[in-house]
């Protein structure tokens, strides 16, 4: 398999601040790969690397086999970056900024049937006169991804791309995506909403504090971190949780608790603990794992 | 890249850098010629009879070469500048860090966008000095290649100005501080000759002076310091500046993290 982006030992260093650890990651050509990880990870310096927005302290980043320092019109040919800000320019409506970006990539009137296609597939056409500034936020969002395809390139990173989208265009996006993948694009996703990179993508990579701490298929990640959750309402009325099952809680707010269950039996073991505390269930759910739990137990975050 | 590539790349960023400032013509072009010809109607009814220029040349007439040099640097300067500072306080510079567009080609479309819009708003007020005065235009080539280089370099100057400032006040202290006392005190409203000798000595440390001067020759056969002199001082102010420019885009000095 050819590998569409390559990560050699990246490390940037923002002073006295190790944001990127030593990055060692590869991305194939045609998957649809996540990058996940808490504010802070390190993802979005990892991007602004990727991009050339930044340059790496020391190693290397390949994109179609191209380094992005040495040989980076050849890097940024292959690559189209949705950038997280939703940036535009405020002088031109939708189709001169796409024709514009078109044209930085060598791209000319030839490239105008792309174009079109592109602002169908976004559902733009309506807009596609109108200035940017006039756009609403997912109709500006719509057109940064435009933007990033206008080149057509082999290599789509996506930023952020629904954090401010309703449901519905979250939707149309993601149809139109997962076409692009289905011809061949390599998509690599950063998302906070974890349920988009279980549904979409076939692996993922999760980032902490400027490290890799779990690369793996999305499915065997499930696999490897299967547990249940039991959600529980309870009626606390200032008691406390008792000890012997303080070490279950993943989350907890106010009377709603979350334990991570690594056996079913435990759900016995927690109820009996809460009837010697006099501690009453209002309401109960069990669920199965899903990223969210990875993702809260590589990274050790509670909520 | 190919050279097809490479040039339709650059073109694209020039033609974006253009239809920029006619989009806000009124702005760019309309504000800057008013401004010049209530100079030249102020200037020219007070000082016409107090200051000494040149032999045979009225004060008016004397004024509307420097008025038009004055006007093409501060817009040369305010096109390249402007355009950057917007775009990176906004963040759509990215939209050109993102391509595979060189340094050397970032630097060429942002400095011809500069001397199109300094020559254009130049030749506005050109054409509206005609209506009060008869001007002479002995050596057109000098006057044209005085404002290519002199756009040129307050071009390059306001793209050094535009990456180094990352807010508006920043790129506001270039343009009060350094371009407006530069420009005022350039000999657009007198001859150095008239300045006692200090003055002099200081003007003719002030680059400004010499695109100014060398511009006026053009029109009128006469300038304080020759020509070729002038010429080449600005030709060097070119050089040194724009390697400073092409230095900074090489590094991302500013742009790339």
């Amino acid at each position: 398999m050819k590998k569409a982006i390559v990560f050699n030992k990246v490390k940037k260093n923002f002073g006295k601040l190790e944001a990127l650890k030593g990055i060692d990651l590869t991305v194939d050509e045609g998957e649809f790969f996540a990058l996940l990880g808490p504010n802070g990870a390190g993802k979005s310096t990892l991007i602004n690397i990727l991009a050339g927005l930044m340059k790496p302290s020391s190693g290397s980043v390949k994109v179609m086999g191209h380094d992005v320092t040495s040989d980076y019109q050849n890097a940024r040919r292959s690559l189209g970056i949705v950038p997280q800000e939703l940036v535009f320019d405020p002088f031109f409506n939708v189709r001169e900024m796409l024709r514009f970006q078109a044209g930085y990539f060598g791209k000319g009137r030839e490239n105008d049937d792309w174009i079109d296609e592109v602002i169908e597939g976004l559902d733009l056409q309506d807009k596609a006169n109108t200035n940017m500034r006039m756009l609403s936020g997912g109709m500006k969002r719509r057109a940064l991804i435009a933007q990033a395809l206008v080149h057509k390139p082999p290599v789509i990173v996506l930023d952020e791309p629904t954090a401010g989208v309703d449901v519905e265009l979250r939707k149309k996006l993601w149809q139109f995506i997962k076409k692009l993948n289905q011809k061949g694009h390599t998509i690599v996703l950063t998302t906070h909403y974890l349920e988009e990179a279980e549904t979409l993508c076939s692996r993922v990579a999760m980032m902490d504090q400027g490290k890799v701490v779990a690369l793996d298929k999305t499915r065997n990640l499930l696999k490897r971190f299967s547990a249940k959750n039991l959600n529980l309402r309870l009626d606390l009325k200032g008691k406390k949780i008792p000890a012997s099952i303080q070490g279950l809680i993943q989350i907890t707010d106010q009377n709603f608790v979350t334990f991570l269950l690594k056996e079913i039996t435990e759900v016995e073991f927690i109820i009996s603990e809460l009837k010697k505390s006099k501690i009453a269930i209002l309401d109960m759910e069990l669920n199965n794992s899903d990223l969210e739990n990875v993702f809260l137990k590589l990274t050790g975050s509670k909520k | 890249m190919n050279f097809k590539d490479e040039f339709l790349g650059t073109w694209t960023l020039l033609k974006k850098e253009l239809l920029r400032f006619w989009r806000v013509v009124f702005q760019t072009v309309a504000a800057p010629v008013i401004t010049a010809v209530l100079y030249l109607l102020i200037f020219s009814h007070v000082l016409a009879n107090h200051v000494k220029v040149y032999e045979n040349v009225n004060y008016t007439a004397f004024l509307i070469p420097g008025l038009i040099m004055m006007s093409l640097l501060q817009n040369a300067f305010a096109n390249s500048s402007s355009s950057l500072i917007q775009s990176k306080v906004m963040g759509n510079i990215v939209f050109i860090l993102l391509t595979p567009i060189t340094y050397l080609q970032f630097f060429l479309a942002f400095l011809i966008a500069s001397i199109v819009r300094g020559i254009f708003v130049g030749t506005c007020i050109y054409l509206f000095a005609l209506l009060f005065v008869d001007l002479p235009m002995l050596h057109p080539w000098i006057i044209f290649g005085f404002a290519m280089i002199g756009g040129g370099l307050l071009g390059t100057f306001g793209i050094i100005a535009g990456i180094w400032s990352h807010r508006f006040d920043q790129m506001a202290a270039f343009q009060n501080f350094v371009i407006m006392p530069l420009s005022f005190l350039s000999g657009v409203f007198y001859s150095i000759h008239s300045l006692p000798p200090f003055w002099q000595k200081l003007s003719q440390l002030n680059p400004f002076f010499y695109m100014i001067d060398g511009f006026r020759y053009g029109f009128f056969g006469q300038s304080d310091v020759a020509p070729l002199l002038s010429l080449s001082i600005v030709t060097a102010f070119f050089i040194v500046l724009a390697a400073i420019t092409l230095a900074m885009l090489k590094s991302g000095y500013k742009l790339r993290g």
